[in-house]
C-alpha cells in the first residue's frame, strides 16, 4: 500500500467498511487513554531531553569561551612572568580580555577547601590569569608554545578536560531522551496491538462472515486500522495538549537558574510535540494493520 | 464448475473422505445426502475453500483452490453463494444491511427495489430493520439465503437450507433455487430431506450425490 493510499484511507471516511465493526468496546477507550498518556509522557521526555541538551551546551559553551593561565614561578620572577604573559595575551588574536586574579579572588577560590584563615602570603600559590575569548577563539597550541618559550612557569588550561565529559554527558542525555521517546512509541504500539487483538478476537464472527462473502483482507483490515489509527491520533493529540499546558504553566525558575530553568520549549520547538500525534498514529496504523492481517491469516 | 480430483480430507488423525473424483458441470443441480456426521458440511466447505483437501485437488471455476492467493480466493467466493447450517451475521447491523453485505464489500450498492423484492420473496419485509439476534432460526436461514443470492452467484452451496423452515417456505426456497438454476447457475444442496429432493426432481433434472464410507457417489434412481 502506498503512502497516498494510506492517507486516503485515513482521511476519507468509508461508511461501508466502518460499519462492519461494532462501534463501541473497551478497546476503543483503552486505545484513546493509552495514547493520551503515552503522548503526555513523550512530551515530557522530549522536553527533558531538550532542556538537558541546552543546559549542557550552555555549560560547555561557557567553559569553552574562557581559559586560565597558571603561573608557578619563584617569587622574584613571578611579576616578570606575569607581565610577559599579559603582553603575550594582549598580542594574541582571539582574546577579548585577560585579567590577573587578585589575591582576594584567589583566596575566595581556595576558601572552600582550606578555610577562611588561609595564610596565602606564606604559601606558593600560583598566579592565575583569566582569559575571555572572542570570535573564533585563539590558537591554544600556538599560545601554549609561545608561553613555554617566553614564560616557562606559565601553563595554559583551555578547559578541554572539563568540556569533554560535559559533551559526553550532553550526548548521553540526548540519547536517553530519544531512547525514552522510542520506548514510549514502542509501548504505544504494543498496547495498541493488544487492544487491536482484543477487538479482532471479539469480532471473530465479523471476520468469518466477511471472509465467507468474499471480502478481501485489505478491506476487512481497513475498518479496524482506520478506527484505531484515528483513536490513537485523537488520544495522543489530547495528551500533547495536556502536556504542553502543564509545561506552560510551570513556574519559571530564571532567578534560581539550574536545571528547571531550561525545562520546556522555546520558539519553534513548541511545535515539536505536535509531531507526536502523527507519529503515534503511524505506529498505531502499522500495529493494527499487522495484527489484523495476522488474525485474518488464521482464517481461510 | 467444481471438480474433485482424487481428493482426501482427514483431520485429527481420522480420514473423512478418500479418493473423491467428481465434477459438477455448470448449470447442474445436485443434492448431497448422507447420514448425520457423514461430512456433508465438510464437503461443501471443501467446495469453496473454507477447508482445503489434505490430498488431491479441488478445482473451482477452473482454478486449483490451493494455488489461489487469499485475495483471489475472496474474489472467487463472490461468485459463490453459501448458506450454512449455522447462519452467521454481523449482529450489530440490520437484516437489510446484512443481506446487502456481499455487494458492499465489492463497493456496490443494492438497488432498493431489488432489495425490497428479495426481502419480500424470502418473507422478511417486516424484519428488514430488525437485527439478526431478533430473528428466529427459520428467519435467519431465509436471511442467509437472501444474502447468498443477492450477488446472483454462479454457484450456490446450501447446507440444510430448509432445516428450520416449514414446508411452504421450503418449497418457496426450492422454487428460488430452481429459478436460479434455470438462469444457468450451478446448485449444490446438502440435505436429508427426501421430500425436498422429490419436489425438486419434478421441476429440474436434479441429481443426487450420496456420501457413503468416505466416498461420494452418484445415487441411484430410487430417489
Amino acid at each position: 500500500m502506498d503512502i497516498r493510499g494510506i492517507l486516503r484511507d485515513l482521511t476519507r471516511p468509508d461508511p461501508g467498511a466502518e460499519r462492519l465493526v461494532p462501534p463501541t468496546g473497551t478497546g476503543a477507550w483503552l486505545a484513546i487513554f493509552t495514547s493520551a498518556v503515552m503522548a503526555f509522557l513523550a512530551v515530557f521526555a522530549l522536553s527533558l531531553s531538550l532542556a538537558a541538551g541546552r543546559l549542557a551546551d550552555r555549560w560547555s559553551d561557557a567553559l569553552a569561551r574562557t581559559s586560565t593561565i597558571r603561573i608557578s614561578a619563584p617569587a622574584e620572577q613571578a611579576q616578570g612572568q606575569l607581565d610577559t604573559v599579559m603582553a603575550i595575551l594582549n598580542a594574541t588574536p582571539g582574546i577579548a580580555s585577560a585579567r590577573a586574579l587578585s589575591e582576594e579572588e584567589e583566596r575566595a577560590l581556595l576558601t572552600p577547601w582550606f578555610g577562611a584563615d588561609l595564610p596565602l602570603g606564606s604559601l606558593p600559590i600560583p598566579q592565575l590569569v583569566e582569559i575571555a575569548e572572542e570570535g573564533a577563539g585563539f590558537d591554544a597550541e600556538g599560545l601554549r608554545q609561545r608561553l613555554e618559550a617566553e614564560a616557562p612557569g606559565a601553563v595554559l588550561d583551555d578547559h578541554a578536560r572539563w568540556r569533554q565529559p560535559l559533551a559526553v554527558a550532553a550526548s548521553r542525555l540526548r540519547l536517553l531522551g530519544w531512547g525514552s521517546l522510542l520506548l514510549i512509541l514502542g509501548t504505544t504500539g504494543a498496547v495498541i496491538t493488544l487492544a487491536a487483538n482484543a477487538s479482532l478476537a471479539a469480532n471473530a464472527q465479523v471476520l468469518r462472515v466477511l471472509r465467507q462473502i468474499g471480502a478481501q483482507d485489505g478491506y476487512i483490515a481497513r475498518a479496524f486500522v482506520r478506527r484505531f489509527t484515528l483513536r490513537t491520533m485523537s488520544g495522543s493529540a489530547a495528551g500533547v495538549l495536556a502536556a504542553i499546558l502543564a509545561i506552560w504553566i510551570m513556574p519559571s525558575a530564571q532567578a534560581a537558574g539550574g536545571f528547571l530553568t531550561g525545562l520546556g520549549f522555546s520558539g519553534a520547538s513548541w511545535l515539536l510535540p505536535w509531531l507526536l500525534p502523527p507519529l503515534c498514529a503511524a505506529v498505531a496504523f502499522a500495529a493494527t494493520r499487522a495484527a489484523a492481517f495476522r488474525k485474518l491469516a488464521e482464517m481461510t | 464448475m467444481i471438480a474433485f480430483d482424487n481428493v482426501a480430507y482427514s483431520y485429527g488423525g481420522g480420514e473423512l473422505f478418500s479418493a473423491i473424483n467428481l465434477s459438477l458441470q455448470p448449470g447442474s443441480f445436485h443434492f448431497l445426502t448422507g447420514p448425520s456426521g457423514a461430512g456433508k458440511s465438510t464437503f461443501l466447505k471443501l467446495c469453496h475453500g473454507e477447508l482445503f483437501a489434505t490430498e488431491g485437488t479441488v478445482t473451482l471455476f477452473d482454478r486449483d483452490i490451493r494455488s489461489v492467493n487469499r485475495d483471489g480466493l475472496a474474489r472467487m467466493r463472490r461468485r459463490v453463494g453459501v448458506v450454512q447450517q449455522d447462519c452467521q451475521f454481523l449482529d450489530h447491523l440490520p437484516v437489510a444491511t446484512n443481506v446487502t453485505l456481499p455487494l458492499s464489500v465489492t463497493g456496490r450498492e443494492a438497488d432498493p427495489q431489488d432489495l425490497a423484492d428479495l426481502l419480500h420473496w424470502v418473507g422478511l419485509t417486516r424484519h428488514a430493520s430488525a437485527f439478526p439476534p431478533e430473528l428466529s432460526g427459520g428467519e435467519r436461514q431465509r436471511a442467509a439465503v437472501a444474502r447468498a443470492v443477492i450477488m446472483s452467484p454462479d454457484l450456490m452451496l446450501a447446507d440444510e437450507p430448509t432445516g428450520n423452515l416449514d414446508w411452504e417456505m421450503s418449497l418457496r426456497l426450492l422454487t428460488l433455487l430452481v429459478e436460479l438454476n434455470r438462469m444457468g447457475k450451478t446448485i449444490l444442496i446438502a440435505t436429508h430431506d427426501l421430500n425436498l429432493i422429490r419436489a425438486a426432481k419434478t421441476q429440474v433434472p436434479a441429481r443426487v450425490l450420496r456420501i457413503k464410507g468416505g466416498r461420494v457417489e452418484l445415487a441411484g434412481a430410487e430417489l
